[in-house]
């Protein structure tokens, strides 16, 4: 067990938050930074995303490390019928940090268990993807100037989304207020209510993404509402375009409101917010890349001040 | 405690007697304390009159101390029992189990998706909410409560 990984956002504390926020700044401003000379990063892909496994891959690259792994199970011995255990203990031999994704829940922390090799979990089932709360995090950070305050709107699918989950976990430390936009197959689940409940945080339900709760908003996080998760496909007719962006929808909105999507999106937000200042979901994507370069370095336990200096 | 009340079945002269088990979790708590293997006398009782469960199970096993951590894994499913030390047919020790902040290895996560339905490998549990005896997974978060937990 290496105390540098990192499975869940709720494993590490609000200073070490706001330090990767800050070293995620730094590496926004320079980007390219041998400070991996010599460092060799596993990125092992039991399920495929290409996204993530890109911008984990860039930033080792950026940073002058190297890379090994897979980015699909079905070509590795996992196939043969391989335990994870086994895996993860093979390949902790050759590299100095694991970047994992797998299909099932869990099998992140299971991998810290087994080896002292620092593991970042990039993705596990529909449990965890800390980096995606992190390239969040940074992105309503340096859109809005701070964490503190917000009025933050999560829209669509809130029951199974696990950004929306793992964001509203993250903000627990800044004082936020949240809208809560979703059909009742959908809505927020009571879990997360009584959290929010537990800490002191202040949010409503909206079963209509109206002009007031856009208007109110600093944030609008919006997510897939997916077919399959419909148990009634009628019911997912009558609301799968109620929960839609369109560029009309924000005329009145504040002027430092940004719309986030953790992407990929269908039809969820119309085309024609894309080309709105407000519209901020492929900067977004593009602030994983800053976020997850912090990220590694804290699993490598390398101190971005000392290196500042140097 | 004398006459035709009590138990129909002998004193031990040493060993465990665990009582107040509901009759629901009785074969549960076989299971889990491993029972089957033993090769001493071994008396199980169920659905026997009980003031404050309606009914109750007991279990007496002569000539076995189990250890503390091995009486207090029925805890989940058996809050109310009672364990009481047999010495030389005098109860020497008796007080309830106590459910410990972690359970390794005796239930199954629920989700099928969970890494530990899908490597060789022990479940553990944290209890999330001792009141309601809640539990939930280590490692994927699925929570259960003591009632819908699935003995493995």
């Amino acid at each position: 067990m290496n105390s540098n990984s990192l499975v869940s956002i709720s494993d590490i504390s609000k200073e070490e938050i706001l330090r990767l926020l800050e070293n995620a700044r730094y590496f926004e401003e320079n980007p390219n930074h041998k400070i991996l000379d010599g460092k060799v990063v596993a990125t092992l892909f039991f399920e495929p995303s290409t996204r993530t496994r890109l911008s984990f891959e860039t930033a080792v690259n950026r940073l002058g490390g190297r890379v090994i792994g897979f980015s699909d199970a079905s070509t590795t011995s996992s196939s043969k019928g391989e335990t994870l255990k086994d895996t993860i203990k093979m390949v902790s031999n050759y590299v100095d940090l694991i970047v994992m994704r797998h299909h099932l829940e869990g099998a992140a922390r299971y991998a810290t268990e087994v080896t002292d090799t620092p593991i970042i979990n990039a993705g596990d089932g529909a449990h965890q993807h800390p980096s995606q709360t992190m390239l969040d995090l940074y992105s309503i950070y340096k859109t809005q100037g701070t964490l503190e305050n917000l009025t933050i709107t999560m829209v669509g699918d809130l029951k199974y989304g696990r950004t929306v989950h793992s964001l509203l976990m993250a903000m627990q430390y800044f004082n936020p207020t949240f809208n809560f936009v979703a059909c009742d197959e959908l809505k927020m689940p009571a879990e997360y209510k009584e959290f929010c409940d537990q800490k002191g945080i202040k949010y409503t339900e909206h079963k209509d993404f109206s002009e007031e709760v856009i208007n109110s908003s600093d944030i609008i996080y919006m997510t897939r509402v997916q077919r399959e998760r419909f148990t009634d496909i009628m019911e997912y007719e009558k609301v799968k375009n109620l929960y839609n962006l369109h560029n009309a929808m924000l005329d009145n909105s504040k002027d430092n409101l940004r719309i986030l999507h953790p992407l990929p999106r269908v039809n969820e937000i119309d085309q024609d917010v894309d080309d709105n200042p407000k519209a901020y979901y492929f900067q977004q994507a593009q602030n994983g890349l800053y976020a997850r370069q912090a990220i590694i370095c804290r699993a490598l336990n390398i101190d971005i001040k000392e290196v500042q200096k140097s | 405690m004398k006459g035709k009340k009590e138990l129909a079945v002998a004193a031990l002269q040493n060993g465990t007697v665990i009582d107040h088990i509901p009759s629901s979790a009785l074969f549960k708590a076989v299971k889990i304390l491993g029972i089957e293997e033993l090769d001493t006398h071994v008396t199980i009782g169920n659905n026997l009159n009980s003031k404050k469960l309606g009914t109750k199970g007991i279990i007496k096993v002569a000539d076995v101390e189990f250890p503390e951590a091995t009486l207090n894994r029925i805890a989940l499913i058996a809050p109310t029992a009672v364990v009481n030390i047999i010495r030389d047919f005098e109860v020497v020790e008796k007080h309830p189990v106590q459910l410990p902040d972690t359970i390794v290895g005796i239930v199954k996560c629920g989700n099928p998706k969970c890494i530990t339905n899908n490597e060789p490998m022990k479940t553990r549990f944290e209890v999330v909410d001792r009141e309601n005896v809640t539990i939930s997974c280590h490692y994927c978060g699925h929570s259960v409560s003591n009632k819908d937990a699935q003995i493995d």
